[in-house]
């Protein structure tokens, strides 16, 4: 159900540039008006996102770590990066979760077997989701060559790399395969495992088309259905510069490509891609496992009028003494001498 | 409101942004114009019918593939010829086809591969035609 009002709204998105542009000749609103609004709500949305976040606290420690505290016992060896207790130890973990992604590599399947429950080696996610990540950040920067003049070093370098094996004219590019191949895979993971399918919703299916909408598009203009890459340079470059320029003639493959690019960017801060910068902000991964070692004060906690045992004594001694409870001070005369 | 951890997170989007909006701080605002590919070559001058292997349509947008094909079937099928939609041959080569006319690499080919940063692996193995630079020019025409 989800999977399918996905596809609608994709497919409805590529049906809207085709309309727009094709019968409306709405070429202005697709190639600048919609992008530069998809990228001011980006912007927007990606910092009120960010201070929405900031605003909760974090009081403890939440150390849901995968290895040995510090200083446990003395014979027992400490898991530095799994569960650090130093800065230099918590940035190690991050770093080895953004880049290599180390909690999906952990991930394991559970069976049954002869009765049993048992735990497996499951490693099919975590390299899709390195390898997708991957290629979709090369094609990002690839893309630069398109919103910069002269083209810097670092991007003529990566296309270099990225067309490596020289086949075909224009080279095929080993990111565009790659991208496709996982998206593919992360995609039929979601409809032919029971269990993920039960858990998917349609914005978990949305992005994935969205994605593989966006890559469809764009191979199809490098390999089959060829733009003219010079007038698209024209006019990213008048966005680039805040000079927009629509060049007649480019076909409407590439403006559905800038539409999806557009609705990807607008859809960004309210869908969860935001893991992008919420993976720097998770408090299971970002805190160092000191809870045994620092003072942390509850960042809300506010002055407490408080009534201590030993004021509540004060109060009410001569009457805890009449009753025949036990009192930490006795009174300083008994209680008979007093009534003389 | 109270901003938890201000300081690392105004770091954080500082470098962020920073990042993310480098096309727009990296060009300063400035465009160059689209290139424009030089045809006033002294043999394209003296063609009367100015018209090349297939349509300037095509041309722009595919002529590193036609490139291709001519490559597979002149050195697999020893294909050395190019028959136009408009009837003509042409030999299908790159040095003795295309650079006969287009004799100006830099002002042709260049104008735009440099634009999107591109260098084509053409040269790795061709030789482009020797360019006679405009000084070279004016000395020429002064003897």
């Amino acid at each position: 159900m989800g999977m399918k009002f996905a596809l609608n709204v994709v497919l409805g998105l590529a049906l809207f540039a085709i309309v727009g542009v094709k019968l409306l000749g709405l070429n202005y609103l697709f190639g600048v008006v919609i992008p530069y609004l998809a990228v001011t709500l980006f912007f927007l949305g990606f910092i009120h996102r960010i201070f929405m976040w900031a605003r909760s606290a974090v009081p403890f420690r939440i150390p849901t770590t995968g290895g040995q505290q510090y200083s446990s016992l003395p014979w027992v060896k400490s898991s530095k990066f799994d569960n650090p207790h130093t800065k230099w130890g918590v940035v190690v973990r991050m770093a080895l979760e953004v880049l290599v992604f180390r909690s999906l590599f952990r991930n394991t399947k559970m069976l049954k077997r002869e009765g049993k429950i048992t735990y497996h080696w499951e490693k099919w996610l975590w390299i899709a989701a390195l390898a997708f990540h991957y290629s979709f950040l090369v094609i990002f920067l690839r893309h630069l060559r398109f919103f910069t003049d002269p083209v810097p070093g670092f991007v003529q370098f990566l296309e270099k790399a990225d067309s490596f094996f020289e086949m075909a004219l224009p080279g095929l590019l080993m990111s565009d395969i790659v991208l496709v191949a996982a998206v593919t895979y992360l995609l039929i993971r979601r409809i032919i495992i029971p269990q993920v399918k039960y858990v998917s919703l349609p914005a978990d299916y949305f992005v994935l088309f969205l994605i593989l909408g966006l890559g469809l598009t764009g191979i199809l203009m490098r390999y089959f259905w060829r733009v003219d890459i010079i007038k698209i340079k024209e006019l990213t470059m008048g966005l680039a510069t805040f000079h927009p320029v629509v060049p007649d003639g480019l076909s409407v493959i590439f403006y559905m490509h800038l539409f999806f690019v557009s609705t990807l960017f607008a859809y960004f801060p309210f869908s969860k891609l935001m893991h992008m910068p919420g993976v720097f902000l998770s408090p299971t991964r970002n805190l160092p496992n000191d809870t045994r070692m620092r003072r942390h004060v509850n960042p809300w906690d506010y002055p407490v009028k408080v009534h201590t045992y030993e004021a509540y004594e004060e109060e009410f001694r001569e009457k805890m003494v009449e009753a025949g409870i036990p009192v930490e001070k006795p009174l300083e005369k008994p209680v008979e001498q007093q009534e003389e | 409101m109270r901003i938890y951890n201000a300081k690392p997170i105004f770091i954080g989007l500082v470098i962020f942004f920073g990042f993310a909006t480098f096309p727009f701080w990296y060009n300063g605002g400035r465009a160059a114009p689209p290139p424009e590919p030089k045809l006033d070559t002294p043999v394209i001058q003296k063609l009367e019918k100015k018209e090349c292997v297939a349509s300037k349509d095509y041309m722009r947008k595919s002529h590193m593939d036609l490139l291709n094909k001519w490559r597979t079937e002149a050195v697999r099928l020893a294909n050395r010829y190019y028959v136009s939609a408009a009837g003509n041959t042409y030999p299908a080569s790159l040095q003795r086809g295309c650079m006969k006319c287009h004799s100006n690499k830099t002002e042709f080919c260049d104008q735009c591969h440099n634009y999107i940063g591109l260098t084509p692996y053409c040269w790795d193995c061709h030789i482009p035609p020797k360019q006679v630079t405009q000084t070279e020019q004016v000395a020429k025409k002064g003897e």
